[in-house]
């Protein structure tokens, strides 16, 4: 299997190389040739890893392949652990990178940078692989590295256009504001166990939780606390959890298939699957897990409400994933980490699913984006109607589903966690989660009806050219709407209480909701059956309906809600306000404090006072000395006899 | 009868016009030279009136050297002020400023 691992991560990285370097000599057809084939390997090659742990009963493995230097002790290393939760994210990784390559032959047809895109989205490929597969740290944190700039890259891809350059810069400094934290989790860990390797610092992680670290002087926390909040602070940079989730809308700057593939099914949960990965660190500590439920229910809830008031057909789909991230975060909080991996999956499938269909959307439309100019489009666009309505009705959970299985049972995950106690937290993250649906049902179905239903707003030269999208395009919709579609109602048993993951996510008894869960599954159907009983469904249908009546048959309405109640208009309209913080507090902020350095600190004290002060100090005083240099003799004369006079009365009178 | 202070006095006082010649006089680089010939003789002075009332012969022998000296001294001042009236056509002192800082 090793030569296997090696493959998999390899074949897009000589992939990327290639079609990056070479892509002039090897032409357009060469680079999506060469990119395609390799990631397709890759996918093979996964499934195959998923299908020898999973059906054939494989152990996982943990090995290194490289020694990069060992300082005191210190390994710093290239290793595989490949057990089943790395194998399930190498498949949806692959897959829908797989799929986003064929899509972009159809999407970026026409674009002077085609052979850059696919090495930018190979190399994407190979970084986010090298994340998921990393038995290390150092490993782990070049991954989170290399996805984020590639994001960068590919986010300023049309690096001509003024807002992808401030999307790209700010996507790069909200991230980094999270890595400062995953970078320190990290020197914590090392500091604790003198290992980067996953399995050593499992080993000693209950050590780390019986130590205490002094943060001020009389304020100490628990190791195990400080560590994970910190690695959290880095899933809050790259999975957008509010209140660093601002880049995120913004990405959609970049051109749609990276939004699919990067902003929406797997760089953005690379935090989620880290916290997953991390869950042996996690458990031990009930305050970092309590962070994780807070910030993931307020994401959830608050992110969703933006959704409602978006024009723009990729940002109500970025918003949707910001609350759906929101959700995996809240799974992880209340320690139901396969629920949070198995929605990463389904999302990962029907959000791009999603966003592609909008990408088709967006090529038909001679890229308007803007949902107030389309409607009607059914009847044109056949295709990509019916995938974006198994993509929507998969994000909103309707019975049966994809979104259904992993929605569900996180909702009845968090319902059934009774280890935070009734207190606040509980009903904040359950009310959230519950209210959540509502919204997603509304703002996904508002943009379906606008987008597809209703009259056709287009002006008439877009309409004349209306059209179904070509093949490539259209395939990796249908491609992505079958698992989008079905692959809950298989795949919920073994991944959420078959024990699927065995030793790679590690929950302690008491905080295992979905072994509680697992004891009253009988089987998807029945699973439906339960869940017809609970309140999800029914907020979802409320969802769906809100929108029929608001969108569809009384569209005057919201616009007289807009009038009525506009100062919530506003705020949301304005996200909360929180861009104008950091851009006018953060950034302005910042700017100033370097202004203010600058002109005072450096032009005034070092320049003006410290270095020129004494050159000028130097002058002042030979200027001064000047004055007594005449040139006249006779002065000269003078100053000797006065000298001379004064030497003799010294000598004589005082000597 | 004149005693050593007179011959002393005499000096102090030779010696006192000299330097008042050289700092106040402005205009003439020649009467600059003669105050310092000048000077040097009121230094002579001193040497002959101990010589003479110490008895000790060694202080004429010095005026012969200073004299000696001064003559050399006074031919090359000389010299030069023609080469200055040569290069800048003016001996006047308040014009020779070429050292001020």
């Amino acid at each position: 299997m090793h030569g296997y691992h090696l493959t998999i991560v390899v074949a897009p990285l000589i992939a990327a190389i290639i079609a990056g370097l070479f892509g002039r000599q090897i032409g357009r057809a060469g680079a999506h040739w060469i990119t395609i084939i390799a990631v397709g390997l890759s996918c093979a090659l996964s499934v195959l890893v998923l299908k020898h742990l999973y059906f054939d009963g494989g152990q996982a493995e943990n090995y290194s392949v490289y020694t990069w230097a060992v300082s005191d002790g210190l390994r710093m290393e290239v290793g595989f652990l490949i057990d089943r939760l790395t194998a399930l994210m190498m498949v949806v990784v692959t897959f829908v990178s797989l799929m986003v390559h064929i899509y972009t032959i159809g999407y970026m047809h026409d674009d002077p940078g085609y052979q850059r895109f696919f090495s930018y989205i190979s190399l994407f490929t190979f970084s986010m692989l090298m994340l998921v597969m990393a038995n290390n740290f150092l490993q782990l944190f070049f991954g989170w590295e290399a996805v984020g700039l590639v994001s960068y890259l590919l986010i300023g891809f049309w690096f001509k256009r003024e807002t992808a350059i401030f999307a790209n810069l700010k996507a790069f400094l909200v991230n980094r504001v999270g890595d400062f934290g995953f970078i320190l989790g990290i020197a914590g860990v090392v500091m604790f166990t003198d290992s980067l390797d996953y399995a050593t610092v499992f080993a000693s992680a209950d050590d780390i939780a019986r130590q205490n670290v002094t943060i001020f002087s009389g304020v100490s926390w628990n190791a195990m606390t400080l560590i994970c909040i910190l690695l959290f602070i880095g899933a809050m940079g790259k999975s957008a959890q509010a209140p660093l989730h601002v880049w995120l809308p913004d990405s959609m700057e970049g051109p749609t298939p990276i939004s699919a593939l990067i902003h929406a099914a797997t760089m953005v949960t690379a935090g989620i699957f880290m916290v997953a990965r991390m869950s042996p660190l996690f458990e031990l500590s009930e305050t970092a897990l309590a962070v994780v439920l807070v910030i993931g229910s307020l994401t959830a809830f608050f992110m969703g409400l933006l959704g409602i008031v978006q024009n723009d057909i990729k940002r109500v789909i970025a918003y949707s994933t910001l609350s759906q991230l929101g959700y995996m975060t809240v799974a992880l909080g209340v320690s139901a980490y396969g629920a949070a991996i198995f929605h990463l999956m389904t999302h990962a499938f029907f959000k791009a699913l999603l966003f592609l269909a909008a990408g088709s959307v967006i090529i038909a439309m001679h890229h308007e984006q803007d949902i107030r100019k389309m409607g009607g489009l059914k009847k044109y666009m056949p295709i990509t109607y019916w995938t974006a309505l198994v993509g929507s009705l998969a994000l909103i959970g309707f019975p049966g589903s994809a979104g259904f299985f992993s929605k569900d049972a996180l909702i009845e995950a968090v319902k059934d966690s009774h280890w935070h106690g009734q207190g606040a937290i509980y009903w904040v993250a359950y009310l959230s989660v519950l209210l959540g649906v509502f919204v997603t049902a509304m703002y996904s179905f508002r943009m379906f009806f606008l987008v597809f239903h209703g009259e056709e707003r287009m002006d008439k030269e877009t309409k004349s050219h209306l059209h179904e999208t070509p093949w490539v395009v259209t395939g990796p919709l249908i491609m992505l709407a079958i698992p989008s579609a079905v692959i809950g109602w298989f795949t919920i048993e073994p991944v959420l209480f078959g024990g699927f993951f065995g030793d790679a996510i590690q929950v302690l008894h008491r905080h295992d909701v979905l072994a509680e869960l697992g004891a009253a599954f009988h089987g998807s159907a029945q699973f439906i059956v339960h869940a017809m009983q609970g309140p999800a469904v029914y907020l979802a249908a409320a969802g769906v309906i809100t929108a029929w009546f608001l969108y569809l048959h009384r569209p005057d309405i919201p616009a007289r809600i807009q009038k009525r109640a506009s100062g919530l208009y506003e705020l949301l309209d304005r996200k909360y306000y929180f861009d104008d913080l950091y851009i006018k507090g953060f950034a302005a902020g910042g700017r100033s404090l370097g202004r203010f350095l600058w002109q005072k600190g450096d032009e005034l004290i070092i320049d003006g006072i410290m270095v020129n002060g004494t050159a000028h100090t130097v002058g002042r005083l030979a200027a001064m000395l000047r004055q007594l240099q005449t040139g006249y003799l006779y002065h000269y004369a003078f100053a000797m006899i006065i000298a001379l006079t004064a030497v003799l009365f010294w000598l004589l009178w005082l000597g | 009868m004149i005693g050593l202070q007179h011959y002393l006095t005499m000096s102090a006082i030779l010696f006192t016009l000299s330097v008042a010649g050289i700092f106040i006089n402005r205009r003439n680089l020649i009467l600059l030279l003669m105050c310092i010939e000048l000077m040097l003789l009121a230094v002579n002075f001193n040497f002959i009136a101990f010589s003479r009332y110490l008895g000790d012969e060694t202080g004429q022998v010095f005026v012969f050297f200073i004299l000696t000296v001064a003559a050399a001294e006074a031919a090359i001042g000389l010299a030069i002020l023609v080469v200055l009236f040569r290069n800048r056509r003016s001996i006047n002192v308040q014009e020779l400023d070429s050292m001020k800082g």
